[in-house]
């Protein structure tokens, strides 16, 4: 059984078109990682798996059942984006208020108060706390029940970078106990290691779908090897050029925007086909002391798939 | 169920802890006790007037007091919760909406209930008590018709706030139609009505005047807790259509009844269609 499954989902607001076309599934053990810029309608797919709207067209299946259903909706934990509680209430009480709505034995608050770090914080009221405790709440709450499918919406906003490690190994374990999570995130790097999945939506529509590997094969976008010269540098480009032209390469020139020298290192970029030929033919050439990879990561491929630019010509060390 | 009862009970303990209840109930108490005291003040001596006397003086000053207090007490119902940014969570929740909505409402009826309860009560019990040769079952009957006919109207008006807190989209604007309504209801309607009554020249139908009254449940109110009371040709102004309403005054509980069932199923069918 899914998690949850869409099938062709629409949704239009004010006839405007906020997803077109979206086939997108989640199994259970699963971290899918939901990205897009700003009202590429990552919100309004979950709120069509919550139930709280209903798609124009297409089909939303959720733990077997229909969206919004209570039997459902008891087994789904959700953190929303910027997370907001009764501020007159302290964090017990609160959780407390949402466990009973959940059906959830009142056991588990003080048990989940204490795995976000709030167990000192409990008993004071929540307006007197940070953006980052109201976060761990928020967390707790979206924990209530041990949910099948967690959805969470930036989750790391507010929280320092041990809260967010700490964070992360939760997800993992539940996802190892066979929980399916979706996370909305724009810190790339930050969930790069983490997610299993991702999905990049753009103006509604789904870009691309699938595990970094088959991403990276689908962007087909370059990797950068960043070579040190054993001896001096011109013999390390001229080792280049020649390697270059042996594998067919195109950009075999120094002088082209493919390779480039840089504080005494050497950068080029290579199609991900093209990779192997040129090492093993540069290694022959035994002008290279040192060589670094790298390979293109999240956030290079939400770029790509974005399309503000991309990376045909990356600077920066990595 | 048990969902509306969480709402509810939470609704109840947050009127507990901001002192809401506790504040109604006073003022009530102190209304109630200050007019049974003070209510001969107009015939020139202080003392107890008189049964009917001291409830139609509460009823007068109720009619302003209550639609207001449960205007307040409700207004942001909804909307509150939506500004707080907690509707959009407590949706995702196995809780409907009329869930939400119903369990709203049972929490402040219940406070509203409550309050009015103890500060009559109070009021009643000490005045029963310190009053000289009352007729404690005359007082006792008045009073509790007094009481019910108070949370009635109070129910009105917390079911007409939440049409208003389920319709707009900030507090500010839900608590300046909570105020147009009170506005309405308490001092413009009956205006209206004699306005309406002086201009007609008796042309309209006299036998659907007095029908007139029961589009206004402090009217119907009124009449309840004076006309029961009085004789009447102690009532003045549109209340003395009043008298001429064939439907007695279980068809004015009925009305009352009717005033908060209605706007209630109004603001359950609202909310149902409200984007979140």
């Amino acid at each position: 059984m899914s998690c949850f499954h869409l099938e062709n989902v629409s949704y239009r607001y004010a006839k405007t078109p906020v997803l077109r076309g979206v086939d997108l599934r989640l199994e259970p053990g699963e971290i899918l990682g939901l990205f897009g810029h700003n009202g590429a309608g990552k919100t309004t797919c979950i709120k069509l798996i919550l139930g709280l709207m209903q798609p124009a067209e297409g089909q939303i299946s959720v733990l077997g059942g229909v969206p919004g259903d209570p039997q459902v909706t008891r087994h789904i934990g959700y953190l929303p984006e910027n997370v907001m509680f009764y501020p007159q209430l302290t964090g017990r009480e609160i959780l407390s208020h949402f466990a009973r709505l959940k059906g959830v034995s009142l056991g588990q608050v003080e048990e989940l108060l204490g795995q976000v770090g709030l167990a000192d914080a409990m008993d004071t009221r929540v307006k007197t706390y940070s953006k980052g405790m109201r976060q761990r709440l928020g967390l707790a709450q979206a924990l209530l029940g041990k949910p099948k499918l967690l959805m969470l919406d930036e989750p790391t906003v507010g929280l320092d970078p041990v809260a967010t490690a700490d964070l992360y190994r939760l997800l993992r374990r539940l996802r190892d106990e066979g929980t399916g999570i979706v996370l909305c995130s724009h810190v790339l790097p930050g969930v790069e290691p983490y997610i299993d999945r991702a999905a990049i939506l753009t103006e509604g529509a789904l870009q691309a779908v699938g595990d970094l590997p088959s991403l990276r094969r689908q962007a087909n976008m370059a990797i950068t090897l960043t070579l040190e010269p054993e001896g001096s540098f011109s013999d390390l480009e001229k080792a280049v050029n020649e390697a270059s032209a042996s594998v067919g390469l195109t950009t075999s020139d120094a002088s082209q925007p493919g390779v480039n020298a840089d504080k005494g290192v050497l950068r080029v970029d290579v199609r991900p086909a093209e990779k192997m030929p040129l090492i093993r033919a540069l290694l022959a050439s035994g002008e290279v002391r040192d060589m670094n990879v790298h390979q293109p990561g999240l956030e290079d491929i939400y770029m790509h798939f974005i399309g503000s630019g991309g990376l045909a010509h990356r600077g920066g060390a990595q | 169920m048990i969902s509306i009862w969480t709402i509810a009970r939470k609704e109840l303990s947050d009127s507990l802890r901001n002192r809401w209840l506790v504040a109604i109930a006073l003022v009530f108490a102190t209304l109630a006790l200050g007019i049974a005291w003070f209510g001969a003040a107009a015939s020139g001596q202080v003392g107890y007037a008189s049964t009917p006397a001291t409830i139609a003086s509460l009823a007068s000053l109720g009619i302003f007091l209550i639609p207001l207090i449960a205007l307040l007490l409700a207004y942001d119902a909804i909307v509150g919760e939506e500004e707080g940014g907690t509707l959009l969570l407590l949706m995702t929740y196995p809780l409907s909406r009329s869930q939400l909505l119903l369990g709203k409402f049972l929490g402040h009826g219940f406070t509203l209930a409550l309050a009015t309860l103890i500060g009559f009560g109070v009021a009643g019990i000490a005045i029963a008590v310190l009053v000289e040769g009352i007729s404690v079952a005359v007082l006792a009957a008045g009073m509790l018709q007094f009481i019910v006919s108070t949370i009635l109207l109070g129910w009105g008006f917390i079911a007409l706030a939440y049409v208003v807190s389920v319709r707009v989209s900030e507090k500010s604007i839900a608590a300046g139609l909570a105020l147009a309504i009170w506005f309405f209801f308490v001092l413009v309607f009956d205006l209206v009505l004699l306005g309406v009554l002086v201009a007609s020249e008796g042309k309209l139908s006299s036998d659907l005047l007095p029908w007139l009254l029961m589009l206004n449940p402090t009217d119907i109110y009124r009449l309840l807790n004076i006309v029961a009371f009085s004789e009447t040709s102690q009532l003045s102004g549109v209340l003395s259509l009043g008298s001429d309403l064939p439907i007695g005054a279980a068809g004015m509980w009925c009305g009352l009844v009717l005033w908060f069932a209605v706007p209630l199923g109004v603001a359950l069918l609202l909310f149902k269609n409200r984007r979140i």
